[in-house]
């Protein structure tokens, strides 16, 4: 009872003193739980300390954050959101819509966003030309990952094309190597149909397809191709890929089990967690053809009321695209920094070309949302998209009758 | 007023549980209704523009599957689950020893969580890790059970790790009516001469006739309402050929933004409950007005 009236008369103090000095004040909705991922989080949490704010953290775990989204909706609709929540792509606009985000524009103004972001990432980060939200990271995701001493016993470079990848996979399957070390479970099976729909279709059908959905494009024949390097790749699988976790495939290709992965490169920090040299145990390269899908993980801005929360929100946001952090969160995540103008000495070879990927990419328009990570399309869509997708790679459908499925169920997500 | 007390006393203690029932239950299907009606996404909306969700839901072929897996599902979980609960009641009825323990061994499976039975059984039937690799390992190299990772079988899988789950607490439920026919009736057919197996085909079975129902609408509501099992053992997988109406409505409300078309699919949901029960109730209740 004695500590019920002590904390009581504590936190009202505390809550008189911030009324008073408008300190900021900072509620964070996140997922961001698991070791690499949670130190991440506390490098931001100190430096909002360090500048005088109140951190208050609220680590949702959970269902690759369904979780986290479940709580933001109940929080959104009692009429008491969070200073920031972890959102990424259209779902920064579909919250927009609901008439919740709040304006940043003059701390991304002050700060010089525009300059330093490449302009399809700072597209994400603007609703109806305001700034709503900050970004934290660039994961790409069309990255193929390769135990190195099993490529070399079988003489096999990089592929650079689908058709090499195919005739390495099968010289590999001769030697009692698993080609293709892969999870089967839906998220898994839509990367590597991305990074197909990329290689095969180039950038202008990716986007046609994948970003603006145009049904000539999800039934042309391109698709048809697509779905049949698929069906190929599926035989490149082992029998016994059903529901596997991703980092588990990764641990195939580290000891040699499976020769490639095709995954973001959070798969990156498996291999370097278990003491992999880049360039030397394992390689790292763009799966086979043009362009660049990437993964930007943002916190969103929601609209909150009193002057210690909005100071808060603004010292966030300007702290989150800071070149310090930027580096730092960076190089515990295993992805690259979204502003372009931070050294990237202490970073790895791997995010070196994905550095460099991103800024010619960018210049030349193929810097590209990945839809298997909800960057290109709403939930619905990617979803009803996702269905055929693991349907198909998980049963005996024919590509035509996979692409008919496609537009319909496209159609019908609306 | 100790008299009014006394005379209004059972409905002032049921009145708060009554209220929050109305709305916790009934006013929450309501409001899922109206809102299939609507063409809710992230948020619930409440403009209400007909059956267009339901119209989405009947054209997906995810729902179709969902749908096709809840009949397989169900009807093989609640015959099978019958069948060997009543053959075990009956052989533990036939006043062996040891019946306590042995009793207690069936009805264990009851006392873990689906997502323990899950997890158990992914491991069991993983081709890579469970019985297939084990009866390899034995030399048998060309024997193959890859139910689990084959989307034409995985459904069946589910159907045996319920089964295995529950099939004990139905014979709890079958040994409790069993000992409650009337011992007389028994003896008097085996005075008669009458062999074992007529007695319980022509007498016992028939008289448990309650038990029976009970019985059912305990599995049709497991049936309907599994979740967590197919979460844990196939995550509705190959693609999605193990998803069942409660993890499609999971997927549409928390995973993908999609509310109106997650109460669509919950409403259907309940018509299927609504099905099974009513007529249960209606039974129910005309037994005591008669």
């Amino acid at each position: 009872m004695k500590r019920f009236a002590f904390a009581t008369a504590s936190s009202l103090a505390v809550l008189a003193a911030s009324s008073v000095m408008a300190e900021p004040q900072a509620e964070v909705l996140h997922w961001w739980t698991s070791g690499g991922e949670a130190k991440s989080v506390a490098v931001l949490q100190e430096e909002f300390a360090a500048n005088g704010g109140t951190w208050t953290d609220m680590p949702v775990a959970g269902g690759g954050g369904d979780a986290a989204m479940t709580a933001l909706r109940a929080r959104v609709l009692a009429g008491n959101a969070p200073t920031a929540v972890q959102l990424k792509g259209p779902a920064i606009q579909e919250w927009y819509e609901e008439g919740v985000l709040a304006d940043i524009s003059n701390v991304a103004e002050a700060e010089g966003w525009d300059k330093v972001l490449p302009a399809s990432i700072a597209a994400h980060m603007k609703c109806e030309g305001t700034w709503c939200a900050a970004p934290v990271n660039v994961h790409r995701v069309d990255w193929i990952w390769a135990n190195a001493d099993v490529l070399a016993a079988n003489g096999i470079e990089m592929p650079t094309t689908w058709d090499e990848f195919n005739a390495a996979a099968e010289k590999l399957q001769a030697a009692g190597v698993i080609p293709l070390a892969h999870g089967g479970q839906a998220w898994q099976d839509a990367t590597v149909f991305e990074t197909v729909v990329l290689g095969l279709g180039g950038p202008e059908f990716y986007n046609k397809a994948l970003v603006e959905l145009d049904p000539e494009a999800l039934t042309s024949d391109t698709m048809v191709k697509v779905f049949d390097q698929m069906r190929t790749l599926r035989g490149f699988v082992d029998e016994n890929f059903s529901g596997r976790d991703w980092n588990l495939a990764t641990a195939m290709v580290m000891n040699g089990e499976a020769a490639f992965q095709i995954m973001g490169d959070w798969a990156k920090g498996e291999f370097l967690a278990a003491g992999k040299e880049p360039g030397k145990d394992f390689l790292c390269a763009s799966t086979p053809g043009d362009g660049y899908l990437y993964n930007v993980d943002s916190f969103a801005m929601f609209d909150v009321e009193g002057d210690d929360k909005r100071a808060g929100q603004e010292l966030l946001a300007k702290l989150i695209v800071a070149p310090k952090f930027q580096e730092v969160f960076n190089l515990n995540k295993g992805s690259i920094p979204a502003r372009t103008d931070v050294s990237l000495d202490k970073f790895d070879m791997c995010a070196k070309i994905s550095a460099e990927d991103m800024a010619t990419s960018s210049e030349n328009g193929s810097l590209l949302p990945s839809y298997a990570h909800g960057m290109a399309l709403r939930g619905a869509q990617a979803g009803a998209i996702t269905d055929v997708v693991t349907a198909h790679f998980n049963s005996d459908m024919s590509s035509q009758e996979a692409v008919q499925q496609l537009a319909d169920a496209v159609a019908n997500s609306y | 007023m100790s008299e009014w007390l006394e005379n209004h006393l059972p409905k002032v203690v049921l009145a708060p549980s009554f209220i929050a029932v109305l709305i916790f239950v009934y006013g929450f299907i309501g409001w899922t209704a109206w809102v299939s009606l609507t063409r809710s996404k992230l948020l619930p909306k409440y403009e209400i523009k007909g059956f267009v969700q339901y119209e989405r839901l009947f054209d997906s072929p995810r729902w179709d599957t969902a749908i096709n897996n809840l009949y397989i599902f169900g009807a093989l979980f609640i015959v099978i689950a019958m069948v060997l609960g009543l053959a075990l009641a009956i052989l533990l009825d036939q006043k062996i020893r040891v019946e306590g323990f042995i009793r207690t061994i069936y009805l264990y499976p009851m006392a873990l969580s689906m997502i323990v039975t899950g997890t158990a059984w992914k491991w069991i039937l993983n081709p890579g890790l469970g019985i297939e690799s084990t009866v390899r390992g034995w030399g048998f190299e060309n024997f193959t059970f890859d139910w689990l990772v084959n989307p034409d079988f995985a459904i069946y899988t589910i159907v045996m790790a319920a089964v295995w789950q529950s099939s004990g607490f139905v014979m709890a439920l079958f040994l409790a009516g069993l000992r409650s026919v009337d011992g007389e009736i028994i003896k008097a057919a085996q005075v008669d001469g009458i062999p074992t197996w007529r007695i319980y085909t022509a007498i016992i079975i028939p008289s448990m006739a309650p038990i029976f129902l009970s019985a059912f609408i305990v599995l049709a509501h497991l049936a309907i309402k599994s979740f967590d099992l197919v979460i844990a053992l196939t995550g509705g997988g190959p693609g999605y050929a193990t998803d069942l109406p409660a993890t499609y409505m999971y997927a549409m409300a928390f995973s993908r933004g999609d509310i109106g078309q997650a109460a669509a699919s919950a409403m259907i949901m309940m018509l299927v409950v609504f099905a099974i029960v009513v007529p249960y109730l209606y039974s129910e209740l005309r037994a005591k007005n008669d």
